[in-house]
């Protein structure tokens, strides 16, 4: 082979590769991919029952149901309220009154079946999605954001 | 006045990283000796600042001086000494001033240890890695001062993340942070030899062992922050394809790529533009994990404190380096040499299949990274990409190498036989085959893929085992002489089997892991039993206990397998009143190298725990591959061959770099 022929083997290969990863990460994105969403963007973006999502807000004081290790809980923003339920452990600092972030499934407008709850570390901290959302419905308070120390969403999955 | 010394420390090392940075540039462009001698004494002194500053800043830590806010905050007069000393990385500003610190040392390293280099080429190497550091200390003193003094002193300080408190903490991210500076050094060779306009064999002679270090640490790093996220975080997890996990892995792949492609290079002087591009890219790789980490544009458990103003220099950081480097990349390489021929298969053929796929899996990675980021800047939607994506790309693209990965090593230099190789594999393939039945018959079906997985990771470490067989003519001469054969290999040789076993063992650890693990959530109530795998696990008692900064609640377990008593799991949960936060503390009983892992969850009203059990099969295996790995490469450091870079002084001590 030339030095020619060689080097268009070798750019050949590569751009088989390389479409082959493109096919791969497309198809991986189309069907991967989990979309954060609020209680009010359930409502307003009529997201499809059955569908898979994040789920973020607060939880509603007073609404924590549990037992053994069933969970259920109202997440809200203040505008909607979804109720999750979850079967597994709950992160160490889920809390009543603080943001939450939910992964799971939807199945109608006003429930959610959670197989991850994500919490916060840290007692100021707030998982960025939901201040976000909360900010959005005017619900964000001022002191959720102030000392944003070392801080991670701690999950439980099942 | 300790806080003063530090931060003045940092202010001269700034000022003589400028002068290095300039200077002996210069007079490597205009020919002045002179000039270009100023580097190595500079570097090292700059070192020395920098060491000052950073023990300036320990030994505040370990006074618990809360007049200055970074301690403050950071820390607590009864945390342990280990968490003290630890914590002045568990934290941005810190972090930031030991990244400076090895920067510094790996400077310091080349200018001793680099005397056989052509002076014009260590000027330059010197000037490169010494505006890296000048822009780190500039950061630091600019946006992140961890001296910063408080108007009033505090009685007592804030104390660390809790989470934080742990061995990981001291020994991640030194390790993390060696690796991912370690890259700098390849970073400033290319960039000098692109200055230069000339780059031969020696240069990547040159180059590789400080590749090589950096990548080991990396790979340390990487496996210690695993295990750590496995026990510390209590979910059984060891792997979450988390932004800043990925931020850490896509350098790593990207230093693996550039190891293999530097080999051709210094064999056969081919490869040369790309390996420059590699070296470039597992160094941007870094800054960009560094800039995602610890600009606050993500949020995980490693951002520290997200304030705009250090996000912008970051980035402005990262688009100098990045841009730059590869501006310079776009100008001069073609300029460059061309290098030799080789056919497709051919041990260079294999080394290129090797790259092709570690970049496009590393390009996957940064995809499944980055495009939350831009979906999010672009439509405002706010997506995750989890562990499906990254299995459904990443995975794909790195089985093939997991075959082919055997092949390599068998294969000649210019013209390989392919046919030959597989032949040789024969014997690995038939243990892979068999690996794959046995596994098969003993889950009695079960998923169709694991056998698979399993299958391929024996042979991967069998075909490693092959290449030595072969090389020694095992069985097929007496032992005494494949013995000696064995002691005549080239350590390098030698180095790569071990490598290459040992992502084998890690495959099979993962796959294990993935695919054969139990476990069982439930709430239990004291004198309670439940079994898992054979394993009885007995709910003892709950008590509490105080720590030193911390209260906990630990739970007793006994453990029996047929009846008789192997071992006791105390989990807990503690309470951090300083911060008024709680971590869980999961128990471990290690079988082999698999392991019961048992973490708690709340206490219910009834008085009853709620409490997560896994088996987790071969688990350990992960993480011992990855340091047989870094065995591998320790032996390959070895090899005389590197030491000998060019005439003159044998670079012996160059082999020991940032210890």
């Amino acid at each position: 082979m030339t030095r020619k022929q060689r080097r268009l083997v070798l750019i050949g290969s590569g751009l088989i590769v390389l479409a082959i990863a493109a096919l791969l990460v497309l198809t991986a994105l189309r069907d991967s991919i989990v979309f954060f969403n609020s209680p009010t963007d359930v409502v307003e973006k009529k997201v499809t029952a059955g569908s898979r999502i994040r789920l973020g807000g607060l939880v509603q004081p007073g609404t924590l149901e549990r037992k053994d290790i069933d969970a259920a809980f109202d997440v809200t923003d203040g505008k909607n309220v979804i109720r999750v339920t979850y079967r597994g452990i709950l992160p160490d600092l889920f809390r009543e009154g603080q943001g939450v972030v939910a992964e799971g499934t939807l199945i109608d407008v006003a429930s959610f079946r959670a197989d991850t709850v994500l919490a916060k570390h840290d007692e100021n901290y707030m998982p960025k999605e939901v201040a976000d959302a909360l900010k959005k419905q005017g619900h964000w308070k001022d002191d959720y954001g102030k000392k944003p120390g070392a801080a991670a969403p701690q999950g439980a999955s099942k | 006045m300790i806080a003063e010394i530090g931060h003045y420390a940092l202010v001269l090392a700034l000022a003589l990283a400028l002068i290095q940075a300039t200077l002996p540039m210069i007079g490597a462009r205009i020919g002045d000796r002179a000039l270009m001698a100023i580097s190595e004494p500079v570097a090292v002194v700059q070192f020395l600042f920098v060491a000052l500053s950073f023990a300036a800043l320990t030994a505040l830590y370990v006074t618990s001086d809360f007049s200055v806010a970074n301690v403050f905050e950071n820390s607590h007069s009864q945390k342990p000494l280990i968490y003290k000393i630890s914590g002045v990385w568990g934290n941005h500003e810190g972090s930031m001033l030991l990244w400076a610190l090895i920067l510094a040392i790996f400077g310091a390293m080349v200018a001793i240890f680099g005397t056989n280099l052509p002076a014009s080429l260590r000027a330059n190497v010197l000037g490169v890695q010494s505006w890296i550091a000048a822009a780190f200390q500039l950061f630091i003193l600019a946006t992140s001062n961890p001296f910063a003094r408080l108007a009033q002193a505090p009685f007592e300080g804030r104390d660390l993340n809790p989470i934080l408190q742990d061995v990981g903490l001291a020994v991640h991210p030194p390790l993390l942070y060696l690796g991912y500076v370690g890259f700098s050094i390849s970073f400033s060779f290319a960039v000098a030899a692109l200055i230069e306009g000339r780059i031969d064999a020696a240069w990547a002679r040159w180059v590789r062992p400080w590749t090589l270090a950096a990548w080991m640490f990396l790979t340390l790093g990487i496996a210690m922050g695993s295990y750590w996220a496995y026990y510390e975080l209590g979910w059984g997890g060891w792997w979450f394809w988390d932004p800043v996990e990925n931020a850490s892995l896509m350098p790593w792949i990207a230093g693996t790529a550039l190891l293999h492609s530097a080999v051709v290079m210094e064999k056969r002087n081919a490869l040369k533009v790309w390996t420059i591009l590699l070296a470039i890219l597992a160094f941007s790789l870094s800054l960009l994990g560094t800039f995602l980490v610890r600009s606050g544009v993500l949020t995980s458990v490693h951002t520290f404190a997200s304030d705009p103003s250090r996000g912008v220099f970051i980035l402005a950081i990262l688009v100098f380096f990045i841009g730059g480097s590869l501006a310079l990349f776009a100008w001069r390489a073609p300029a460059l040499k061309q290098g030799g021929l080789f056919a497709p298969i051919s041990r260079e053929g294999a080394l290129v299949f090797n790259n092709l796929f570690l970049t496009t899996a590393c390009a996957t990675v940064l995809v499944g990274t980055l495009y939350p980021l831009a979906l999010e800047g672009l439509t405002g939607d706010k997506i995750s990409v989890g562990a499906p994506f990254f299995n459904a790309t990443f995975g794909p693209l790195f089985l093939p190498l997991m075959i082919a990965m055997p092949f390599g090593p068998l294969l000649a230099w210019k013209r390989g036989d392919l046919l030959g190789a597989a032949q040789r594999l024969m014997a690995a393939f038939g243990i892979a085959l068999i690996a794959m039945a046995a596994t098969f018959a003993i889950a009695q079906g079960g998923p169709v893929l694991a056998p698979f997985l399993i299958g391929i990771a024996f042979f991967a470490m069998a075909g490693a085992l092959t290449d030595l067989a072969e090389r020694t003519l095992l069985f097929r001469q007496p032992l005494s002489v494949s013995l000696r054969r064995f002691v005549g290999l080239p350590r390098s040789t030698i180095g790569t089997a071990i490598a290459h076993f040992g992502i084998g063992i890690c495959l099979l650890g993962v796959a294990a892991e993935a695919n054969y693990g139990a476990e069982r959530i439930l709430a239990m109530k004291p004198g309670q039993t439940v079994s898992l795998r054979g394993y009885d696990l007995t709910f003892n008692d709950l008590l509490s206990r105080n720590g030193p900064n911390y209260r906990e609640l630990l739970a007793q377990f006994t453990v029996k397998s047929d009846g008789e008593t192997i071992g006791t799991l105390e989990p807990s949960k503690r309470t951090f009143p300083a911060r008024n936060s709680a971590t869980t503390e999961a128990a471990l009983l290690t079988r082999g190298v698999s392991q019961l892992y048992l973490s708690l969850g709340d206490v219910g009203t009834d008085g009853s725990i709620a409490v997560r059990i896994y088996y987790k099969p071969l688990v350990l295996l992960i993480w011992l591959g990855p340091v047989i790995m870094v065995l591998g490469g320790g032996m390959s450091l070895s090899d005389r061959r590197l030491r000998v870079g060019a005439p003159g002084r044998a670079k012996k001590s160059a082999l020991q770099p940032a210890e």
